[in-house]
C-alpha cells in the first residue's frame, strides 16, 4: 500500500493546498464541459428533457468506484484510509430533500453555482450568496436544531454492510444499474424531447 | 469556434458542451485522483461554511466562538480558511472559468425560460442558494461531498442522500416549470 499518499506523509499540508487548488481546477474544468455552469441545463434534468446530470455524475461515480476497487485490490490504495463521512441518516434524508428543492428552485448546487459565476452566470453568483446567507441563517438556529443534527447516528457505514454484498460483487451491480440506467436515460429523453416539441407546435 | 457574421459585428459562437459520459469519466478521475493523493474526496459547501465561519470570526470573533456551529471552524486558533477545501473551490473558479474560456461560453447573463423575469430569476437563485445552504450542513455535504464522493466509495449515507436529494427536485420540478421552459 503506498496511497493514498498524503496519509503516507509523502508531502506537507502547505503543499496539500497547492494539490488541492490543482484538484479544483480539473474538477471545475469538466463541471463546465458538461455544460454544469448552465442553470437551464441542469435543471432540464427534472423534466427528463436532458438528462446530463444523471449521465456525468453515474459516469463519474462508477468511474472512481471501479478506480478505488481496483487500487484496492491490487494493493495500491488503502480504502479504509480514505476519509468517509459518518452516516446520520435522518437528517441526511431530510437535507438531502430541501438540497432537491434549493436545486430545482435556485437552480445550481454549490459546485455547480460556482462556475456559473466564474462564466459569468449573475444567477449563479446570486444562488452563490444565497448558499452563504443560509448557512448563516442555519448557524443562528443551530443550538435548537443540534439534537435533530446528531440525532440517528449509525457510523461509518458501507452500502455492502447493509445491503450484506460484498465489496466486488457491489461493485459489478452498481455498474450494471448505472449501463441500465444511461439505456433508460437515452430513451426518456428521446420521448420526452419529442412530446415537448408536439406541444408547443399544438400551441403554435 | 467558429465565426458567424451578422450585421457586419462579429460573434463568436459557443462550442456544443461536451458528451456527458466523457465529461463523466472525465471528473471520476479528477475525483479517484483525489482519493489516491489525498486520501479524501472532492466537495463545494464546506469551503462555503468556512470562509463563513472566517467572515463571522472577522466581524465578531465573541459571537463565533460562543456558537457551536462555528466553533467547529475556529479549533486551534488557525484561520479556517487554511482548509483544503477554500483552496480546491479557488480552483473550481479557475477551472471553470479556463473552459469557459476555450469553448467561447464565458459570457454575461442570466439563466431562466423565455417566460421569467430577471428580477424573479435572481430572487429564486437566492432563494435556492440558501436551501441549498440548510440542507448541505444537515446532510454533512452536498453533491460533491456527498453523492458524488461518497457516491463512489459506496457510503450508505450518501446514497440515502443523493436519493433524497432526486426525490425533492422532482416532487417541485412541475410547480417551477415556468422559471426553466
Amino acid at each position: 500500500m503506498i496511497a493514498p499518499f498524503y496519509k503516507f506523509d509523502l508531502f506537507s499540508e502547505e503543499f496539500s493546498f497547492i494539490i488541492a487548488f490543482l484538484i479544483g481546477i480539473g474538477f471545475g474544468f469538466f463541471l463546465e464541459r458538461a455544460g454544469f455552469g448552465s442553470a437551464k441545463k441542469l435543471a432540464s434534468q427534472f423534466y427528463f428533457t436532458d438528462l446530463a446530470v444523471f449521465k456525468v455524475m453515474f459516469t463519474a461515480i462508477v468511474t472512481a468506484m471501479i478506480g478505488v476497487y481496483y487500487l484496492s485490490i491490487i494493493g495500491i490504495l488503502d480504502y479504509n484510509l480514505i476519509y468517509r463521512n459518518e452516516t446520520f441518516l435522518v437528517p441526511q434524508i431530510v437535507g438531502g430533500l430541501i438540497l432537491g428543492f434549493g436545486f430545482i428552485i435556485g437552480g445550481y448546487c454549490p459546485g455547480t453555482s460556482l462556475v456559473a459565476a466564474s462564466t459569468g452566470k449573475l444567477d449563479g453568483l446570486f444562488f452563490l450568496f444565497g448558499v452563504i446567507a443560509g448557512t448563516f441563517g442555519l448557524s443562528l438556529i443551530f443550538p435548537i436544531i443540534e439534537p435533530f443534527y446528531y440525532s440517528t447516528a449509525i457510523g461509518k457505514l458501507n452500502l455492502s454492510d447493509v445491503l450484506l454484498i460484498p465489496y466486488g460483487i457491489l461493485v459489478f451491480a452498481v455498474v450494471l444499474m448505472a449501463l441500465a440506467g444511461f439505456i433508460a436515460a437515452e430513451w426518456a429523453e428521446k420521448r420526452f424531447t419529442q412530446k415537448t416539441i408536439e406541444v408547443k407546435d399544438e400551441k403554435n | 469556434m467558429e465565426k458567424t457574421k451578422n450585421n457586419g459585428h462579429i460573434y463568436l459562437s459557443p462550442k456544443p458542451y461536451s458528451n456527458p459520459y466523457l465529461a463523466g469519466i472525465g471528473l471520476g478521475l479528477v475525483l479517484l485522483a483525489t482519493f489516491v493523493i489525498m486520501g479524501r474526496g472532492l466537495g463545494a459547501s464546506g469551503a462555503f461554511s468556512a470562509s463563513l465561519a472566517a467572515l463571522v470570526n472577522t466581524i465578531d470573533a465573541e459571537f463565533a466562538h460562543n456558537n457551536a456551529f462555528y466553533q467547529s471552524y475556529l479549533e486551534g486558533n488557525s484561520n479556517p480558511l487554511r482548509d483544503w477545501l477554500v483552496f480546491e473551490v479557488l480552483g473550481v473558479l479557475f477551472g471553470g472559468f479556463i473552459s469557459g474560456i476555450l469553448a467561447g461560453r464565458v459570457k454575461y447573463g442570466i439563466e431562466r425560460g423565455p417566460n421569467f423575469t430577471d428580477k424573479k430569476r435572481l430572487l429564486f437563485a437566492f432563494l435556492g442558494g440558501s436551501l441549498m445552504g440548510i440542507g448541505a450542513k444537515l446532510a454533512r455535504g452536498c453533491t460533491s461531498g456527498q453523492a458524488l464522493t461518497g457516491g463512489a466509495l459506496l457510503n450508505f449515507g450518501s446514497w440515502a442522500f443523493m436519493l433524497s436529494v432526486f426525490a425533492g427536485a422532482y416532487m417541485l420540478a412541475y410547480f417551477l416549470r415556468r422559471q426553466w421552459r
